[in-house]
């Protein structure tokens, strides 16, 4: 922890914004966040399932006021379109932009004949971190993928740089196409780390040979996935102006902290210098937490033409530039012994990476600890291919995974005639196999207990095709599900201000979560106050730095900022009454000090004992007290292992005449330690189902063999699920108290409604039909084959 | 896409007279500038949102003579003399006790957290709005079919079919 006085290093910036501010055509200041609901606190103890209010932004939202990154303007902007490459492999040899720049309105095409050179080029390269991607930026004639950017065209208005784009001529000198997964399985190597860099590339534990021949029943079979693009709703986009060797960016960004750094490293200047603004954020998924090419683009045609520059991506052209989810292929073996315990695991994964960047989905981190198992081995390997590089998408590794392990789990389960929930708990690993670590908390089997109770799973026949509706199979299955709990650092400024309202001040940003609110009650819950007594200020990069929203980190990281900055305050707050000869508490002992609702400061032995906050802060010269805590990791990582768990059970029906496939019944029961907003933890968890029905039923890339080109690069023919396939869906949360793994108490809900209801929908699937689908997505042609 | 077409035919600007949230404004635009980007770029009319620009999200969809249309697929100089409706324009205005007067299904999605991102929100509500004005709420699995031109990539379904249904059953508290 490290506690600094508020002295910003970007003073300029605080200047700048009222005037950046001003310039937006947007009349009201989006930036600071104030409740319209009003909450009364009933419980001074953290609570460990928190209120459910409305979102602080909500009525921003739904009037269509909120302002994102392409709803801001600026005076004599100018609007940039990108020209794409048509081939996967080569050398551009030719760009013709004559009659492109006939078009009136047209200003500029800046492509890699006379874009301004980037001084931090070097720093483009391969990185240690994972959200820190080789880019496309201009500075060589080189194709590495098909839709790769390769020019701008950058016009006064939207419909001619258009125009102008569809003008642009380019002609290429063509190389052979890698192809990916699963044709192009000839090259595979073995990625140097992981995206999370502690975890291990390989591992073997025990023998494996000696427990697959002790073994009475084993399993082999290998499980496809596609690639899969993130798609949020709010395409990427940015503006971008410079002021002298000054950049802003209002960036649709996951981590404005992170941009801010990346973008000033690669142009070879001081981070002071470049501000990144995300007021809101339509979405992301993974796919807005990598600074990709797009973020440098739109600052350099601002360079290039001195002029504001807006850039906002076609929808077809967010299949390459923008990252997706690698497809993988993966090999599971199972083995048991007689008493239905898992006596040997494997899991082999191929996945697949671009021919210029690493990036290895790490698709068997979760099989390493998800069971007990004395003898298991688990390796990656990728190949290259020419495709944009993959990213990290809504639980990158553990979905793909996951549906590969609790598919195989439920297999073995049948072969062994075992009840699937009886074969996972005659499986639970009480400590974490992997890290050889007891868990910080763990609460799976009271998620297993209270799903299955109100799912209904004693009445699931063990025999598929057992059950009828109609012309339907109806099947019910289950699946465990587990995210890791990751923390990134963050720093937040908590000010207490004598009328007794807080202000917050944090560079993060809200992507759909629930930040913005959730930062609000964990502020008010340390001072007793209500959320709506508090104000955050952020999404803006004047603000102390943040983590990126990924990995399901973001409450873990500056909740635990936030919630350490609060109580440095509450802390000189003590001080200062028990210094305080006029405060009741004068003398008193700081530890017998404590913080009652109304923001009540009371003696611990005696309540009748104490003063508001407010009259100590009047009496006290009346100025706020404020403290700065940067706020990260600390050694609870080497001696616990920390993870959110849950169970996820689902029905399904299908027509096997038509082959269609309906998921009925959705339900999960989900630890992930406190849970700060239950309304907004609730929608969490269901866009993260509703994300497993998508992959496990309908999402899938399609390439062109010929070159790599995505054949189906629009929202009608990447299927996602709409209001239709989502039928009856409900989550809930056990309560989880886990003192260990962080200061705010939370292990991240972002990503673990995904992860096992894949496998959860297919086994659903098995039991309708008997049949298994080992190959994502299950459409109608597989159904019926 | 042909490269021989001259600019100056599309580009050719047109005096209109556009009708949106009871107002009307006066502009030229060119024959091939899409209602959305009119709304959008033209009259700062930015909560339609752009998802796609092909008519498969329906993050665009507003009301033109009470149906509801994808901005998007509509040209801005087709649309004279119809009374066109945004997110913006739905709300009575003014305040309550200090607090803003939505329009009851804004007032549910934010209750019920029909939304998370917010992106395809405005869309969504302007479809529920003729949902439940054109009759099609009568129970979720109707709701849930009439919603389906509507794409929340975040999964908020289940909170905009308890919206919509909260305020079919009068439910208008928010
Ligand atoms: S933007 Fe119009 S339907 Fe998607
Ligand atoms: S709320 Fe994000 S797309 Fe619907």
């Amino acid at each position: 922890m490290w506690v600094a006085s508020r002295e910003l290093a970007t003073r300029w910036c605080v200047a700048n914004s009222r005037q950046a501010l001003s310039l937006v055509l947007d009349k009201i200041s989006t930036l600071v966040w104030c409740l319209i609901q009003p909450m009364t606190f009933k419980n001074m103890a953290k609570k460990l399932l928190g209120d459910p209010i409305n979102r602080v932004d909500g009525a921003l939202k739904a009037t269509g006021r909120a302002r994102y990154s392409a709803d801001i303007k600026r005076p004599g902007m100018l609007h940039g379109v990108l020209v794409m490459s048509t081939i996967a492999n080569g050398k551009i040899t030719a760009i013709d932009t004559a009659d492109a720049l006939k078009v009136p309105g047209v200003v500029n095409v800046m492509s890699h004949q006379n874009a301004p050179k980037l001084a931090g080029m070097d720093k483009n390269k391969p990185s240690e971190i994972a959200t820190d991607r080789v880019l496309h930026v201009f500075q060589d004639d080189l194709v590495h993928y098909n839709n790769q950017p390769i020019a701008m065209v950058l016009a006064e208005t939207l419909e001619q740089a258009t125009e102008g784009a569809s003008l642009v001529r380019v002609t290429y000198q063509t190389q052979p196409v890698k192809l990916p997964l699963p044709a192009g399985k000839a090259d595979m190597s073995t990625p140097k780390q992981m995206p999370r860099v502690d975890d291990q590339v390989d591992t073997k534990r025990g023998d494996l040979a000696a427990g697959l021949a002790a073994a009475i029943n084993r399993m082999e079979e290998t499980y496809t996935t596609p690639t899969m693009n993130h798609n949020a709703l709010e395409p990427h986009a940015l503006l971008a102006y410079w002021e002298g060797d000054k950049l802003t960016m209002y960036n649709a960004t996951q981590g404005i902290s992170g941009c801010q750094k990346r973008v000033a490293e690669i142009f070879g200047m001081p981070k002071e210098n470049v501000r990144v603004i995300t007021q809101f954020l339509g979405g992301g998924f993974g796919s807005k937490g990598t600074t990709f090419s797009h973020v440098m683009l739109a600052p350099m045609a601002a360079k290039l033409t001195g002029k504001p520059v807006r850039l906002v991506l076609k929808r077809e052209q967010m299949f390459g530039m923008v990252g997706n989810r690698s497809a993988t292929v993966q090999r599971l073996n199972l083995a048991t012994g007689k008493d239905g315990k898992l006596l040997a695991t494997a899991h082999h994964s191929i996945t697949q990476t671009s021919d210029f960047d690493e990036f290895a989905e790490p698709a068997g981190t979760i099989t390493r600890m998800l069971y007990a198992c004395p003898n298991l081995d688990t390796t990656h390997k990728f190949i290259r291919a020419n495709i944009g590089t993959p990213a990290p998408m809504r639980a990158p590794g553990e979905a793909p995974g996951v549906f590969a392990l609790e598919s195989a789990i439920d297999e073995m389960a049948a072969q062994l005639r075992m009840d699937p929930l009886a074969f996972r708990l005659a499986n639970y690993a009480e400590t974490d196999p992997n890290k050889d670590k007891p868990f910080s908390s763990k609460s799976l089997r009271e998620c297993y207990r209270q799903g299955a109770e109100r799912f209904g799973w004693s009445k699931r026949p063990a025999q598929p095709r057992s059950l009828k509706n109609g012309n339907y199979l109806r099947g019910m299955g289950m699946a465990t599900t587990v995210y890791p709990m990751n923390r990134g650092e963050s720093t937040a400024l908590v000010r207490l201000k004598p009328d007794g309202t807080v202000q917050v001040e944090t560079a993060t940003q809200d992507l759909g979560t629930g930040t913005f609110t959730i930062m609000t009650q964990i502020a008010a819950e340390v001072f007793g106050l209500s959320p709506d007594q508090v104000t955050l200020s952020a999404g803006d990069s004047i603000y102390p730095t943040s983590s990126v929203s990924g990995g399901s980190r973001n409450t873990a990281s500056t909740g635990s900022a936030v919630t350490q900055a609060a109580q440095e305050v509450l802390k000189k707050a003590r001080q200062m009454a028990l210094k305080d000869p006029k405060s009741p508490l004068f003398n008193v002992a700081e530890a017998e000090i404590v913080v009652q609702k109304g923001g009540q400061l009371q003696q611990k032995s005696n309540p009748k004992v104490g003063e508001a906050l407010t009259s100590l802060l009047k009496r006290n010269g009346n100025k706020p007290l404020e403290a700065t805590v940067q706020s990260k990791q600390g050694d609870e990582k080497g001696k616990y292992s920390m993870n959110a768990f849950g169970a996820v059970f689902a029905e399904v029906e299908v027509d096997e005449l038509l082959g269609e496939v309906r998921v009925t019944r959705l339900l999960g029961s989900f630890a992930a330690g406190r849970i700060v907003n239950l309304k907004t933890a609730r929608s969490q968890v269901l866009g993260g189902m509703v994300w497993a029905v998508s992959m496990a039923l309908h999402e899938k890339t399609v390439f062109d063999p010929r070159n790599n080109r995505v054949m189906n690069a629009n929202l009608a023919e990447y299927h996602v699920p709409v209001n239709a396939d989502i039928q009856e869906i409900d989550g809930f949360f056990i309560e989880e108290a886990d003192d260990i793994v962080n200061p705010a108490g939370v292990k991240g809900i972002g990503e673990i409604g995904v992860v096992g209801t894949v496998s959860a929908i297919a086994n659903a699937i098995y039991h309708a039909t008997g049949r298994r689908f080992r190959d994502l997505p299950i459409t109608v042609d597989k159904v019926l084959a | 896409m042909a490269a021989t077409t001259p600019a100056a035919d599309t580009a050719q600007k047109q005096a209109i007279t556009l009708k949106v949230n009871r107002k009307t404004y006066k502009l030229d635009v060119e024959p091939r500038e899409t209602l959305l980007d009119v709304l959008r770029e033209r009259l700062d009319l930015t909560g339609s949102k752009k998802g796609c620009d092909h008519g498969q999200c329906g993050a665009c969809t507003v009301h033109v003579d009470g149906r509801t249309a994808n901005a998007c697929l509509l040209l801005a100089v087709m649309q004279q003399g119809r009374e066109i409706t945004t997110i913006e324009g739905i709300a009575p205005g003014g305040k309550t006790n200090g607090q803003e007067r939505l329009h009851p299904l804004q007032a549910a999605f934010i209750k019920h957290d029909g939304l998370q991102c917010g992106y395809c929100t405005p869309g969504q509500i302007m479809s529920g709005v003729a949902v439940l004005r054109d009759g099609h709420a009568d129970s979720p699995a109707e709701i849930r079919e009439w919603m389906s031109g509507n794409i929340c990539r975040c999964g908020a379904y289940a909170g905009i079919v308890a919206a919509i249904e909260s305020v079919k059953k009068g439910d208008t508290i928010g």
